[in-house]
């Protein structure tokens, strides 16, 4: 549990990091929080001869809502996400998932960038992230450029960003209606045995004017449930759509069989927590 | 006239003595990071010590090469079987009478195990250099499951023993069996079965777990080539019986050998054995002349060191069609990995397991068990508990509750039915045991009323309804405990430890100004014992327990004992100290009969003097009487205030408990949680309630943790799938519910001081209640048993094949 030798740097500006970023190459990673890539290098499944760490970029540290768009820094941490009021105002499920990652001691040192840029299908942010809607800012060698959240995960660790690139920070639209994030763990500090993040609004009439589902560690990336939205909005929130809408979803799901359970098991228990999410959602509305 | 009656209660208030809750001396330094545990220890010199571990469960080591590792700059030596094989070194007797290798001799037999030890200069040195070393395997068929031991086809694990038929525990029937240990009457037990009404049967698994103390095992060795001194500074349950192992292992007289356990950060039977890195860290030591340490991290922990547990119970239980029961029968096939280093008395290979006719006056009893040797970690301690006694509490009060269901009986009547009856008390169990003292239905009555258990049963009968009806998706469970525990071994007649009888120790010594230093043979893990021995002593000597300090832990000063586990501290290093308080106490009473010039009889004791029967104004306290003792020449007493007693008791301790768990389970989720837990805990005279509290809280917690998730689990393979914290479940105060404590006191009749013990009762009895609780909440469903752990996807898997996901 010790990793390997290492060189350590610590950029002022997300400049200098992309220009280390690209001397170094192959050789060198960024580290944000560290508690998703300490604990790998420890057990020296990664042994990056060089480490960028990012806590000197202070451009990366923010929370701006303006224009009814909320823009968030890479390097802001989790405890800071659960903090802001003004985050809180304006997409209240951010705090909801927050609280549901890891420890405080966790939180405390964890990334929103980190946390999405890692693409462990664990991590509860990128499901976030897809049901928000987020644009995803990644800086390298060559500009920036936006990816969208909902198209970033290809598979487990493998993500739409280049080598080279920084994420910068995550956008999205202000939150209007209910929310919820629902997360079946084994105790505090564990991944989801299954979670699921879903925002709904109500139209004037009653009836579900937007949706928006997404679901955490059921497959090996996070799965934005498109069919399962639509659903909802083209028949309204009801005991039998919502039914409906977990079926479908439950179609996108390829869970694997770990300690947390067998796949069959996951399966059941996706489904339980969907339709509370909706339900809880739908209350919120 | 005598003094005040206000008076004599102040004086007794201001001793800090027994019944006191007297805070925790130990606290302050614990609190302000002021703890010196072994890694604190820092030495000039110092070398680290790390182990190169074998992945496979089952292999042939063809080849070891090390030259690379030697050749990383700051890399001092690297150890194999080859180099200690010249000290006789590379394999080491266990505490069970078996042999382990040290590091690998030819084949590696559970993953994880030592196959060779870098030592560097630094420990960032040393974890690289043992990703150097190459070693070259041939892997061999894995055994994991053992009841497959014995097939024909069964890789043979343990060739060095492979055709010896008569193992420490008596005849071998195969080469992967080490024992079979059987207890009681087995033609009797089978009549009584054949012929009752009502028998009941299950086969009760008792997971494998793991101690995981916070601190994990850790060494420092340093070996003075000067004078020829080893001093050994380790995570040690018992420093005087590993030093006397280190003696006898590397011939270096026991008086050069100095065994200190500083701070230990909790053991739970986990640091009662010796492990190789012990004994490299030593090696290393005296090839280089330099300190060394070890100290493993927490996935060597939970992979390496002694796990816990592992036992198949396989159980039959006679009663008549009114519910007494006739007569216990069980076998159980105890799975000790791939060497038998289980901690446990040297007569007693399964422990205390015969404790397993519990609270219960069964006349007939037979228990048998077979240890099997299988591609696992060695261990099989005693994890907060008396040697296999959370074994067999688990088995006996699953037992009963399978009983009544097959009696379609109240589980909580059931018990009251059989329960020993207080006038039965000394009693004779059927598999061998005098129970001290014990009242069980006093107790019992407590805990049913104290959570309003008639309530409990209606509210669950309507939830069962409304379940049925579609109104909920929740039940609920109450899951029923009593358990009695059988602990502070132990009588040295028949109680020993490589040799070394259970006896145990204390020295006092009395300083000229009235305040005393004592020591002991045990040593605290955090059980407080500097706060509640010395309260122990107050009451004695009549010296405030604040002017009492208290050492364990060196054996260059402390007098021999055999160390701290199985709830004996209390039992038998406690009476040594009333005992040896007791000493002090009769030569006071010679002194303060010169000093008064009366007769000794003519003075009588009362709380910290010694007052003149009939005078009460003349009196000698015992601050007065200390320094007499150094200033004084007394005809015919010796100068000075010091006692020793070394203490074998006469019989074990039975603390008992009365347990109930009130659960809610989410049957979609499996999710359960714990809506009411009350413990009544009966330890004989309690010496501070407030530590009784907390070991109850903590206690019932790792029982938590056992019971609803805690496991070390293998695959087919033999990989460890449990060796991190993010799968090994340790409770943290969100998943820790809140807890009802309550208690009866029935005084041990042996003990000097009338106490049991208690620090592993809220393990032994938790397991059950909560396992229990979740077990009855699918009662009215057709359940009988479901195993351990009860984690989420147990719990579903439970009411899914009942049908209730439909
Ligand atoms: C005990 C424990 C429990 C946990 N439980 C949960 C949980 O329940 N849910 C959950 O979501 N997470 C959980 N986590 C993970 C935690 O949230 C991590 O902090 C997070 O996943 C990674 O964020 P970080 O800032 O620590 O990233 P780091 O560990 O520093 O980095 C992670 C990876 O992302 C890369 N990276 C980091 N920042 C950037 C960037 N700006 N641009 C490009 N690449 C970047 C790094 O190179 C690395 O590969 C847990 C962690 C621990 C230790």
């Amino acid at each position: 549990m010790i990793t390997g030798s290492f060189e350590y740097h610590q950029p002022g500006t997300v400049p200098d990091a992309i220009a280390l970023l690209s001397k170094l190459g192959d050789d060198a990673r960024v580290i944000a929080g560290g508690h998703s890539l300490i604990p790998t290098m420890k057990l020296r499944l990664a042994m990056p001869e060089h480490l960028i760490d990012l806590q000197a970029c202070q451009e990366l540290k923010k929370i701006s809502v303006s224009g009814g768009e909320v823009c968030i820094g890479a390097m802001t941490t989790q405890a800071e996400l659960i903090a802001s009021e003004e985050l809180h105002q304006a997409a209240p499920i951010v705090r909801e998932t927050s609280l549901q990652i890891a420890d405080p001691q966790v939180r405390y040192m964890g990334t929103l960038g980190g946390n999405v840029a890692n693409g462990d299908p664990g991590n509860d942010m990128p499901a976030l992230m897809q049901c928000l809607d987020a644009t995803f800012v990644l800086s390298g060698p060559d500009g920036e450029r936006t990816v969208l959240a909902r198209e970033f995960y290809e598979a487990a660790y493998f993500t739409a960003r280049d080598d080279l690139e920084i994420l910068t920070e995550a956008r999205f639209p202000v939150c209007a209606g209910g929310y919820s994030y629902e997360k079946q763990k084994r105790k505090i500090g564990d991944y989801a045995t299954a979670a699921a993040a879903v925002l709904l609004s109500k139209g004037g009439d009653g009836g579900c004017e937007t949706a928006s589902i997404a679901l955490t560690n059921l497959a090996d990336t996070p799965i934005y449930c498109q069919q399962a939205s639509e659903h909802l909005v083209q028949n309204g929130v009801s005991d039998a759509s919502i039914a409906d809408a977990v079926t479908s979803a439950m179609g996108q799901i390829d869970p694997v069989d770990d300690n947390r359970g067998p796949a069959e098991f996951k399966r059941h228990a996706a489904a339980i927590i969907l339709q509370r999410a909706i339900q809880q959602a739908w209350s919120r509305a | 006239m005598s003094a005040t009656a206000e008076s004599v209660q102040e004086r007794r208030a201001a001793l800090k003595g027994l019944g006191t809750s007297r805070k925790r001396v130990e606290d302050a330094r614990f609190t302000q990071g002021k703890g010196n545990y072994v890694d604190d220890i820092k030495l000039p010199d110092m070398l680290f010590g790390d182990f190169v571990r074998s992945q496979h469960a089952h292999a042939r080591v063809k080849s070891i090469d090390t030259s690379a590792a030697i050749e990383l700059p700051g890399v001092i030596a690297v150890l194999t079987a080859k180099d200690l094989e010249p000290l006789s070194l590379h394999w080491m007797p266990t505490l069970a009478g078996d042999k382990q290798m040290v590091l690998a001799d030819g084949k590696v037999l559970f993953q994880g195990q030592e196959v060779a030890f870098v030592v560097a200069e630094d420990r960032y040195i040393a974890a690289d250099a043992v990703d150097l070393v190459k070693v070259e395997y041939e892997e061999l068929p894995v055994l994991v499951d053992p009841f497959k031991a014995e097939l024909p086809d069964a890789p043979i694990l343990r060739e060095d023993i492979a055709d010896e038929k008569e193992g420490a525990h008596g005849a071998r029937r195969h080469p992967n069996h080490i024992f079979t240990w059987e207890q009681g009457d087995k033609a009797g037990t089978e009549a009584v079965i054949g012929e009752a009404d009502v028998v009941a049967e299950e086969m009760v698994y008792y997971h494998r777990t793991h101690p995981c103390p916070m601190e994990t095992c850790g060494s420092v060795a340093s070996m003075d080539k000067v004078n020829g001194k080893l001093t050994l500074w380790g995570t040690f349950q018992a420093p005087h019986v590993v030093r006397t192992v280190a003696s006898l292992l590397s011939g270096i007289a026991e008086h050069n050998i100095r065994v200190v356990s500083p701070d230990i950060g909790g053991g739970f039977g986990n640091k009662v054995g010796v492990y190789p890195g012990y004994v490299c860290s030593i090696v290393a030591s005296i090839v280089t002349g330099q300190p060394v340490k070890w100290v493993e991290d927490r996935m060597e922990n939970l992979s390496a060191t002694a796990f816990a547990r592992d036992y198949w119970m396989q159980g039959k239980i006679a009663a008549t069609k009114e519910g007494k029961i006739l007569g216990l029968w069980c076998h159980t096939t105890a799975d000790h990995g791939a060497f038998d280093a289980c901690a446990d008395p040297t007569k007693y290979p399964a422990g205390f397991m015969s404790i397993c006719t519990g609270s219960y006056d069964i006349p007939t009893a037979y228990l048998a068990v077979d240890g099997i040797y299988t591609n696992k970690a060695p261990g099989g301690v005693a994890y907060r508990c008396s040697f296999r006694v959370t074994e067999a509490a688990y088995f006996i009060e699953r037992m009963i509750e399978v009983l009544a269901i097959k009696l379609n009986m109240d589980a909580a009547e059931l018990r009251a039915k059989n329960f020993i009856r207080k006038d039965q008390f000394p009693y004779q169990s059927a598999l061998g045991w005098e129970y001290d003292s014990g009242d069980y239905h006093t107790a019992w009555d407590k805990a049913l009323d104290a959570v309003g258990y008639k309530q409990l049963r209606a509210e669950q009968a309507q939830q069962v309804e409304d379940f049925k009806a579609g109104k909920t998706r929740k039940l609920m469970g109450v899951g029923l405990c009593h358990f009695t525990e059988i602990v502070g071994a132990g009588p040295v007649k028949n109680c020993d430890i490589l040799g070394m009888g259970m006896f145990d120790s204390c020295e006092i010594r009395i300083h000229p100004t009235g305040s005393a230093l004592a020591r002991l043979g045990t040593i605290s893990q955090g059980q407080g014992h500097a706060t509640t021995f010395a309260q122990i002593l107050a009451s004695e000597i009549g010296i405030s327990a604040d002017d009492i300090t208290i050492e364990e832990g060196d054996t260059d000063t402390a007098p021999y004992g055999l160390g701290t586990y199985g709830s004996r501290s209390t039992p038998v290093a406690g009476a040594a100290t009333a005992m040896a308080g007791r000493k002090i106490r009769a030569k006071a009473q010679m002194i303060a009969a010169y000093l008064l010039e009366v007769h000794d009889n003519d003075l009588e004791w009362e709380v910290d003097r010694f007052v003149v029967k009939g005078a009460p104004e003349r009196f000698k306290t015992m601050k007065e009487i200390a320094y007499a003792s150094y200033n004084q020449a007394i005809p015919g007493v010796e100068p000075g205030l010091e006692a020793v007693s070394y203490y074998d008791p006469p019989n074990m301790t039975y603390p008992f408990g009365a347990y109930i768990c009130v659960m809610d389970i989410d049957v979609d989720t499996g999710e359960a949680g714990v809506r009411q837990f009350y413990a009544l805990d009966d330890c004989g005279t309690r010496i501070n309630p407030m530590i009784i509290e907390g070991q109850v809280h903590g206690g019932l917690t790792e029982a938590l943790a056992i019971a609803m998730g805690q496991e070390i689990a293998y695959d087919e393979l033999g990989n460890v799938k449990t060796g991190t914290l993010m799968d090994f479940f340790i409770p943290t105060s969100w998943e820790t519910p809140n807890y009802q404590t309550d208690y009866t006191e029935t005084p041990s009749p042996h003990h000097p001081i009338g106490a049991k013990g208690v620090g592993e009762s809220p393990n032994v009895g938790g397991v059950p209640a909560f396992s229990n609780a979740v077990n009855d909440a699918f009662r009215a469903f057709g359940l009988t048993h479901t195993h351990m752990p009860h984690d989420h996807w147990r719990i579903w898997q439970t009411a899914n094949k009942l049908g209730l996901h439909n």
